[in-house]
């Protein structure tokens, strides 16, 4: 008995040393940074005309029907993102004043996205140049992404029976023919662009700094800045406002991306399953005397 | 040390009465509406959507489930690790109910996800394993556990089987009983290790969805949480079975051993209460209490229901009570439940356009499980060596056959 006790107890403040050592040694690493080549897109409020015809290219890039839910079958007119539209372009009016505003609804290609954090074989997965993409073979369709995702993006095929998540994979397949993604491609005004992350981030701010006055914060008064520079742990698709990219519908996130924290516990705990072994072989050890005892009083089980 | 002189033993008489034939109902009606489910889709049967994307089968059929599947683990941690031989009568019951709790657990996921068909590949596919996600571990450790239950279970119909007639059922227990037998410290180590890790992984699950989830619940404490608070629904079932089966089955009530549990989960109750309390105030949450809403009023609920039930058991003569106890059980169970429907469903906020509210289809199914789970249970404690009673069963059931 006293032997139990102090086995388990060994057992159990090792297990517990065990498990502090690695979660703090985890929690260093475990920030993590956009790699070098990285690609985005940087969509600019200012001169978006709201004329949609990204919406309509990223269909034919994507192999998506028009959503007529919404028009009696007559035209395409998405309200948000769903199972067949990957990028909508919705509109914001300023109660009580002219002020209008687009806003481009994709996905951010977190650079550590909480939706492949979520995933729990790797269907959603950074890919080449940070991209964050899609392979069916390894989706059961759990929706943890959806659970997971700060800016809600990926939508279900909820009417389908052997349903696919569905989220904007910024036409890596054109990518890899050498062409623009749909949206970038046609976009008449340049209001969406492509490129590296940090020629787009660098293009930004020198868009802020030639005109301070024509963007804006996160909340109104907020000094001008590029979303997605921090938000979250950062984005590689980045956006800049003339209203508050709170009334965009943006969320307001931390510098660190939500991802890390529960990363962090499960690389701490779990580190080379140390400390699960470790808990097993006291618990082991433990149950297996105890049990002894207990059959020997009890009779022959 | 009486409990240990009697035997478990089958209760006998016929599994299909009055009460179970309206479970039979109830179960097929169940399976009617998964059915349905298979063939809509899960848009034309469910309520979910894409802001809402887990709804009733993963709040309440899995994780709440579970969690009161947790009889089997908080019994073994009493009996096997503390040493604690007085308890051994609530160990069969309480692994039988955990085994139905996590295979219902198991059903209703492959009624929730896309394409169920797939999921076999999250345990296949190693060297795509994503150790980072808090669900893979959650799935993992959920297939094995159901494994690991039944074995745990197996002792109490393999003998039975092994001394049938012969046929697949006597191979079986001729072959897999002595191995169990031998093997059974250590699976029962396993069946203490995986809860451990998975019911608090459970709570971690909804850290990653950050600040969609209400900073009331939103905290790295979640799986400590989650983990301390399955041990006492885990306790709280056991009283609740045991108190139930002992009505239904007019059988003799454990009283002592039942008081003892009732002791046993009140460190458990103070402890998730002042974890709960001094990690909000820590964290700067109490200014949410400066403006009361409906979440504020949530959290206190979830905290009264933690508290009373620990404050009812506060005394033995208060534990001695048989009434009292069942409350306090019923209590606990609550607690449990609400705290994480609200992690799950109500404290989880996507965003203004979107709702959540349970189709019929969700409701009936989620009923129809239960339903089998209570008939399984009654066809186990009638025909195999589960519960533990003075009477000797077995004469009285012989003379019913007869």
């Amino acid at each position: 008995m006293t032997l139990d006790r102090r086995s388990l107890l060994t057992g159990a403040a090792a297990t517990a040393a065990a498990a502090v050592a690695v979660t703090a040694g985890g929690a260093e690493g475990a920030v993590k940074t956009a790699p070098p080549d990285a690609v985005g897109l940087l969509y600019d409020t200012t001169l978006c005309i709201g004329c949609k015809t990204c919406v309509v290219a990223c269909r034919e890039a994507n192999d998506k029907k028009p959503d007529t839910s919404n028009s009696n079958g007559l035209w395409d007119a998405p309200l948000d993102l769903n199972g067949q539209t990957k990028n909508v372009i919705k509109l914001y009016k300023e109660p009580g004043s002219p002020v209008r505003s687009y806003f481009k609804a994709q996905c951010m290609h977190c650079v550590d996205p909480a939706c492949v954090g979520a995933c729990m074989i790797g269907a959603l997965q950074k890919r080449e140049k940070g991209i964050v993409t899609y392979k069916k073979e390894y989706c059961s369709g759990c929706r943890y992404c959806q659970v997971a995702c700060p800016f809600e993006i990926p939508k279900f095929e909820w009417a389908s029976r052997a349903p696919l998540m569905v989220k904007c994979e910024l036409c890596n397949h054109r990518l890899a023919e050498g062409k623009l993604p749909g949206c970038v491609e046609v976009c008449p005004r340049k209001a969406v662009i492509y490129g590296t992350r940090d020629a787009l981030l660098a293009d930004a701010k020198k868009r802020i700094a030639d005109h301070p006055d024509r963007y804006r914060g996160y909340k109104d008064g907020d000094a001008p800045r590029v979303f997605g520079e921090t938000d979250g742990g950062g984005t590689q698709c980045l956006v800049l406002s003339h209203v508050p990219y709170e009334n965009l519908g943006l969320p307001a996130l931390e510098d660190t991306s939500q991802a890390v924290l529960p990363r962090s516990i499960q690389h701490g705990v779990y580190q080379g399953m140390i400390a699960p072994i470790a808990l097993y072989a006291v618990l082991g050890a433990v149950v297996f005397r105890n049990k002894r005892e207990q059959d020997k009083a009890g009779g022959a089980e | 040390m009486s409990a240990v002189l009697d035997r478990p033993a089958p209760l006998g008489g016929p599994v299909l009465t009055k009460g179970t034939r309206a479970l039979v109902v109830l179960a097929a009606i169940g399976v009617a509406a998964m059915i349905y489910r298979f063939a809509a889709g899960l848009g034309g049967s469910t309520a979910l959507n894409d802001g809402y994307p887990w709804g009733l089968w993963i709040a309440l059929d899995v994780v709440t489930g579970t969690a009161l599947g947790c009889g089997g683990y908080a019994v073994a941690l009493l009996v096997y690790v503390l040493n604690k031989g007085e308890f051994h009568p609530a160990v069969r019951p309480a692994l039988l109910t955990s085994a139905l709790g996590y295979s219902m657990a198991a059903v209703s996921i492959i009624l929730d996800v896309g394409r169920p068909w797939l999921l076999h590949r999250v345990a296949i596919y190693v060297n795509h394993w994503n150790t980072s996600s808090a669900l893979f571990e959650v799935a993992l450790c959920v297939m094995t556990y159901v494994a690991v239950l039944w074995v745990e279970v197996s002792p109490s119909f393999l003998p039975a089987w092994k001394s049938g007639p012969p046929g697949l059922r006597k191979t079986l227990g001729d072959t897999f009983l002595p191995v169990i037998e031998k093997a059974l410290p250590f699976v029962i180590a396993l069946g203490l290790l995986l809860p451990t890790m998975h019911q608090s992984s459970l709570g971690t699950l909804m850290l990653l969805s950050g600040k969609k989830l209400h900073g009331l619940w939103s905290t790295p404490l979640l799986p400590l949480l989650f983990l301390i608070s399955c041990l006492a629904m885990g306790y709280a079932v056991v009283v609740f079975e045991s108190t139930l089966s002992s009505v239904a089955f007019r059988r003799p009530r454990e009283g002592k051993m039942l008081a003892g549990l009732g002791r046993a989960v009140a460190p458990f109750l103070w402890a998730w209460a002042g974890i709960r309390l001094v990690d909000v105030a820590i964290r700067g949450k109490l200014a949410f209490f400066a403006k009361p809403d409906g979440y504020v009023l949530l959290f206190l609920v979830e905290m009264a229901l933690v508290v009373a039930p620990a404050v009812m058991l506060a005394s033995p003569a208060k534990r001695a009570n048989a009434g009292n106890l069942f409350r306090a059980a019923m209590l606990m169970i609550l607690a449990g439940a609400l705290y994480r429907i609200d992690t799950f469903i109500v404290a989880f906020r996507p965003g203004a356009q979107y709702a959540y509210f349970p189709s019929v289809a969700e409701i009936l199914a989620t009923v129809g499980l239960v339903a089998i789970e209570i008939l399984v249970y009654v066809f186990f404690v009638k025909r195999f060596p589960i519960l533990t009673g003075a009477e000797p069963a077995h004469a009285a059931a012989a003379s019913q056959v007869r």
